[in-house]
């Protein structure tokens, strides 16, 4: 199917799943203290304090929304300049050409609009999303991630990466389930 | 004081604290001593939208039988134009922008909720934001198609919107009525993504618990693949909070802008710088009334008495009692202004309002008055607030005085302004009215759809407050059980 690149099935990660989320957490710390790199936990709600024990921080989502602002902000005040001074410009009941103050609303309208804009699509984006497969659903225990289950993978780019010393370290930390996940075939 | 007797003693004086709040709010939406033991699948089994009951296909059949209506109503109205309406000189705006008004202003309790109250950290909005949020929507869309249809050729509608056309023309961009298309559909937009937003962890759960092909396709694509990474969860957070924050002034600059539509003109009774505040409090008064109306009995169908307790229910009456308040300040200070103003035409119009004996409308006034001012002041009486039927029947009152209001502000002011000679009187026709039930129909079979098909109450932040709540107890915290007054 595919034309050159090698699609078959290569090791992703170990997965190990906890029962709460004070497990994982302590889990995530642990494996960060141990010098893992490579790796993310998936949760059914967001658990305060993962991200710092993961060492993920990324403030971009806040710049994009700014600057989707600032461009809705700019286009909404250019467009009303633009026609009510040159594109069609004409003289309704004596008010200057470009009467700012009548301007503000659909200004601020569009700042909020694209603004939104920027989060929402900002923030699927950097998610990576919309991407309906991912390597880590072939474990068996996601399934279970978005209700009650927390899980912790390691991913196989981790330098440290060796499938039976993770299995062994999860256990000790509690997990409930550990297995060792494969991408899929053609992927 | 045990933490038992202090939380009487606040309810009493109702000294509550956020603190306080903030440290029993898994109480507060989830009974313990019902749900701590339970497992949490069992516990959102309840929340997953499959529950089809009785009254389901009564609500559902009626609203689709009105959606019929309007559907013929709009057939009628588009095959021979806006004259089967009953607006005409000098009425204009009849029941096409009232109902425009009204209906935005209901979908504004969605708004606060889910961004106001979000920013807050309010948490108990947490079991109401999810269908408020609905709410907003298809309030949204009733309004929206009023001014549409009231364009006469809703096919061209586009030309609202700024583009490069062959007629060389642009809006008004100095005209409020160019400033309610941007704000409308911003806001529009706007609710729309944050309510998708907010929905995507819980497609993902859906995705993951749905048992046959067709719903696990289509809860796949709408959770975008979603894995609950915590990455993935960082960023949603901060967009949620973003959105929050970018929708909260979206609440107060609509409803603003809706009311520049009147207070811009120079018509007597429009033109007062009161008009934005009082029409944004008006809006989540009517808001929080169509919630609380909305949740009575949904909650009694759906057993949902764990998740919307008797406080929601305290607390929404007293964001409406306030607001509502608000409103009659607004009456007062409109009717002042009319006399400061000292000219004759707003005085006339005061007396047009007021004057009971030999003026054609005065009725309207004082429903208005009645409906919104004096029942809601009922709400002052804690056993009322905690009396579920009272509170539904004051809910439609504040509906219905909502609905007054810019029925005074609109057809009283028009029919009688400055030419005694065009003086005139507005009288709806069957279309009118058959389009007014008719989007109430639209409104209450979409809310049942949503129900039928998407998770109403938000799965994720309750099995926050589960873990929450677990939490505590395992760290030895007393668990205060919930004021439940039944």
């Amino acid at each position: 199917m595919s034309s050159g690149r090698d699609t078959s099935p290569k090791p992703f990660g170990v997965v190990a799943s906890f029962a709460n989320p004070e497990l994982l957490l302590e889990a995530t710390r642990r494996a960060s203290e141990a010098g893992y790199r490579r790796m993310d936990a998936y949760t059914p709600i967001p658990v305060e304090g993962l991200t710092d024990y993961l060492k993920f921080k990324d403030s971009r989502l806040g710049w994009i929304t700014f600057l989707g602002g600032i461009t809705g902000g700019s286009i909404g005040l250019w467009l009303e300049w633009w026609t009510s001074t040159s594109a069609y410009a004409h003289n309704s009941g004596g008010k200057p050409l470009m009467s700012w103050p009548m301007f503000f609303p659909v200004m601020y309208e569009a700042t909020i609009l694209f603004a939104a804009f920027g989060a929402t699509f900002g923030m699927i984006a950097l998610c990576g999303l919309p991407r309906p497969h991912q390597p880590v659903f072939n474990a068996e225990a996601m399934a279970r991630a978005s209700q009650d289950r927390f899980i912790l993978c390691i991913e196989a780019d981790d330098p440290n990466y060796d499938e039976k010393k993770i299995s062994e370290f999860m256990k000790d930390l509690g997990a409930e389930e550990v297995e060792s996940v494969m991408t899929t075939e053609g992927y | 004081m045990s933490l038992i007797d202090m939380n009487k003693h606040e309810m009493i004086t109702g000294e509550w604290d956020n603190r306080s709040i903030d440290g029993r709010i898994g109480d507060i939406v989830l009974d313990p001593n019902r749900h701590l033991e339970a497992k949490l699948p069992g516990l959102l089994g309840k929340l997953l939208p499959q529950n089809m009951r009785s009254p389901w296909f009564v609500m559902a059949g009626i609203g689709f039988v009105f959606v019929n209506i309007l559907l013929l109503c709009v057939t009628i109205l588009v095959l021979t134009g806006i004259g089967v309406w009953g607006n005409n000189q000098p009425v204009g705006w009849g029941f096409d922008i009232i109902n425009f008004v009204w209906w935005i202003g209901i979908g504004h309790a969605g708004t606060l909720i889910s961004a106001i109250l979000l920013l807050l950290r309010n948490q108990w909005r947490n079991s109401i934001n999810r269908f408020a949020e609905a709410m907003t929507i298809f309030a949204v869309m009733c309004a929206g198609m009023y001014p549409l249809l009231h364009t006469g050729r809703p096919w061209v509608a586009y030309w609202l919107f700024p583009y490069p056309n062959v007629m060389a023309l642009w809006p008004q961009f100095r005209s409020p009525l160019i400033w309610d298309v941007f704000a409308v559909s911003t806001y529009f937009t706007v609710s729309l993504l944050f309510w998708y937003v907010g929905m995507i962890p819980d497609f993902a759960t859906l995705r993951d618990r749905a048992t046959s092909a067709i719903p696990r396709h289509v809860f796949g694509m709408l959770a975008l693949g979603w894995t609950g990474s915590a990455k993935a969860w960082h960023r949603y957070m901060h967009a949620s909070i973003m959105l929050a924050g970018l929708s909260a002034p979206l609440v107060l600059s609509v409803h603003s802008i809706v009311s520049f539509d009147f207070a811009m003109a120079i018509v007597p009774g429009w033109n007062t710088t009161i008009f934005p505040p009082y029409f944004v409090a008006g809006a989540v008064f009517a808001g929080f009334a169509m919630v609380i109306m909305f949740s009575i009995p949904i909650r009694k169908w759906y057993r949902l008495e764990d998740f919307i307790t008797m406080k929601h229910f305290d607390w929404m009456a007293k964001v409406m009692l306030a607001t509502g308040l608000i409103v009659a300040y607004g009456y007062m200070m409109e009717t002042f202004y009319g006399w400061y103003s000292g000219q004759s035409a707003e005085m006339a119009l005061l007396y047009n309002r007021g004057n009971l004996a030999n003026t054609p409308y005065s009725w309207a006034f004082y429903s208005l008055i009645l409906f919104n001012v004096v029942i809601p002041n009922f709400l002052w009486i804690p056993k009322v607030r905690q009396n579920l039927t009272a509170l539904f029947w004051i809910s439609l009152s504040v509906n219905i005085g909502m609905w007054f209001e810019r029925y005074v502000i609109i057809p009283i002011s028009l029919s009688r302004d400055y030419l005694p000679s065009s003086f005139g009187y507005y009288t709806p026709t069957i279309v009118d009215f058959g389009m007014f039930f008719g989007t109430i129909g639209f409104f209450v079979f979409m809310m049942f759809l949503f129900i039928r098909f998407l998770p109403m109450i938000n799965m994720f932040e309750i099995k926050e407050l589960w873990h929450h709540m677990s939490h505590h107890k395992e760290h030895g915290h007393d668990v205060v059980a919930t004021g439940e007054a039944h």
